[in-house]
């Protein structure tokens, strides 16, 4: 197999094809309605491309064209970050919780994947129902929030677990014989070693929440978020406006992912080359 | 506190890790457990055109299971659950098998997975919606083929036809399979498959032999997701095939929308029934904690 100094195997050539072709399989379609998204005014749904110009994205703003669009995507980024900072907490503080372990930790670990696989049209249904019964609105950010971290939660956990799992605990020690209370160990040690892991979690707290709809469909309350202002307009709207929606939600998800994964890359590339052993546990 | 002070009030250093775990089992309990509570209460009420009424029947599971429309919606859903299954199987398999065995250097190995995970952090109606133009009656897809001289004229199939359920829920859901069974088998020891070339074994007998064996866990978790999404799926069964098929979770959706939410929630607790044996089913054959 993979050993350096080997020629490649046939299988390589013909499993690297079909990589290719699955990759572009993955990125074929949204490639296309981001050029799609630049039709001229004239322009369909469809190629050929009619001119090409902005004017599927200035159609964005205005009102008749999307429901709310500018209130739907200011929901929206808001929530994300909302449930991207309960999600890196909440995960962090659980991930600490099972490296002591605690009595119930396997159910909560249980009840956790149950909350991963339980789909999502179930906990909307629960909960809307739940506020119905109690007497309460759902709104995006109290009912909508708490559903959208029953999605988030249990990565956060699963990428702490992979974390703590090759946490070297000397670190913690070293710095309790420097006489560190617990909180300067978690802040001064604890914390910049597990740094480039907490973009990650964080990353997967703001784009799942962004892009969040079954979930938030009975829980959002009177106003949407911009999922379900997209999954309402794919019934009504058949101009590229559509495309350009897209195009614009697909960018701000892609900005989030490279600020995520930048950031993270730049502090190990720090890290190596400043020579320092923090990280190395991880 | 210090290190002293910990040492001299061990109760405070024990209670630590429920704070720590409070916030999680708190959001969990409220917003997953009381809710599915709710449904199974629900799941007994009566109700009429504008409100749901509590009450004790058991009206709404004789409605879900003995409808011919409900066994009928389970099958389709099936289908597309064991379809959907065998071909992000396949695919997320081998992804996995080149990423895990072909990839020699660590560096692309990273650079590949997350070109496989990326799409995952974006919208997935976005990703529905961008087969539109691919796969509609003047779409791309369609006129290659005419211009190929593949058909004379344009397929209707390929949009808004179970086929392009299929797509999209391949296209949205591979991901679940690569990400698990890379991970079992980036754990596979590398002198074991040294071993079966020393003793000979062909590169078809060391896959049957090793590497799937030893892959199973992540197989099993990878079929667990898919499964669990494809089965509660109403999105894109909707979108995509422009809501001329059923699924499960369609079928809840409307009841939904036309407020008979305790036929929804009998419907709910009939699919967690369901999901909860074929999941327990899986765990039974595979054991899955060895992953953890």
């Amino acid at each position: 197999m993979a050993f350096r100094d080997e020629r490649r195997p046939f299988s390589f050539y013909l499993l690297a094809t079909g990589f290719a072709l699955y990759v572009l399989f993955l990125y074929g379609p949204t490639i296309t309605i981001t050029v799609l998204s630049f039709q001229g005014p004239d322009g369909g749904l469809t190629f050929p491309m009619n001119g090409t110009s902005t004017h599927w994205f200035a159609n964005l703003f205005e009102r008749q064209a999307v429901g709310d669009f500018e209130g739907s995507i200011r929901r929206s980024l808001i929530l994300g970050l909302m449930v991207m900072v309960l999600t890196v907490t909440i995960s962090i503080a659980a991930g600490l919780a099972y490296r002591k372990g605690f009595r119930g930790e396997t159910p909560l670990f249980y009840l956790s994947m149950a909350s991963l696989i339980i789909p999502s049209i179930l906990v909307s249904l629960g909960i809307g129902l739940m506020f119905q019964l109690i007497g309460l609105h759902p709104t995006w950010y109290g009912s909508a929030l708490g559903a959208q971290l029953t999605w988030t939660l249990p990565f956060g956990l699963l990428i702490m677990f992979a974390v703590f799992n090759r946490f070297n605990p000397s670190y913690e020690e070293a710095g309790r014989d420097l006489g560190a209370t617990a909180w300067q160990n978690l802040r001064h040690v604890v914390l910049p070693i597990i740094a480039p892991s907490v973009f990650g979690v964080a990353l997967f707290g703001f784009t799942l929440s962004y892009d969040e709809f079954p979930r938030t469909l009975m829980t959002g309350g009177t106003f949407n978020t911009l999922p379900l202002e997209i999954m309402a307009m794919t019934t009504s709207v058949t101009t590229p406006v559509l495309y350009a929606l897209g195009t614009v939600t697909t960018g701000i998800s892609l900005t989030v992912i490279i600020v995520c994964l930048g950031t993270a890359f730049v502090i190990q590339r720090r890290r190596a080359a400043r020579g320092s052993d923090a990280g190395r546990g991880v | 506190m210090s290190a002293e002070a910990v040492a001299a009030r061990p109760w405070r250093r024990k209670l630590v890790p429920y704070f720590q775990a409070g916030p999680l089992t708190l959001v969990l309990a409220l917003f997953l457990i009381f809710p599915i509570v709710t449904i199974v209460i629900v799941s007994f009420f009566d109700y009429n055109s504008v409100q749901i009424i509590p009450a004790f029947i058991l009206d709404n599971y004789r409605d879900v299971l003995f409808s011919k429309v409900t066994w009928q919606t389970y099958l389709n859903t099936f289908g597309y659950v064991i379809v959907v299954w065998a071909i992000t199987l396949f695919i997320g398999f081998w992804i996995a098998y080149f990423l895990v065995f072909h990839i020699r250097t660590n560096t692309i190995r990273i650079a590949c997975f997350l070109l496989t995970t990326i799409p995952f952090w974006t919208s997935n109606i976005i990703r529905m919606i961008s087969w539109i133009p691919l796969l509609g009656r003047n779409g791309l897809v369609n006129a290659l083929l005419l211009h190929a001289g593949v058909t004379g004229h344009p397929l209707e199939f390929l949009l808004y036809s179970p086929f392009s359920v299929v797509v999209a829920f391949v296209h949205l859901n591979t991901f679940f399979m690569i990400v698990p069974i890379s991970n079992t088998m980036a754990r596979i020891d590398k002198s074991l498959i040294e071993a079966a070339r020393d003793a000979n074994a062909s590169g078809w007998q060391i896959l049957t032999n090793v590497v799937i064996p030893l892959s199973k866990t992540g197989i099993a978790i990878g079929s667990i997701f898919i499964f669990t999404v494809v089965m509660g799926d109403f999105a894109t069964v909707n979108v995509m095939s422009g809501g001329q098929s059923a699924s499960v979770g369609l079928m809840m959706r409307n009841e939904m929308s036309e407020l008979q939410y305790p036929a929804a929630a009998a419907n709910a607790v009939v699919l967690l029934v369901i999901m909860l044996l074929i999941v327990s089913a899986i765990v039974r054959l595979v054991d899955i904690r060895k992953e953890l």
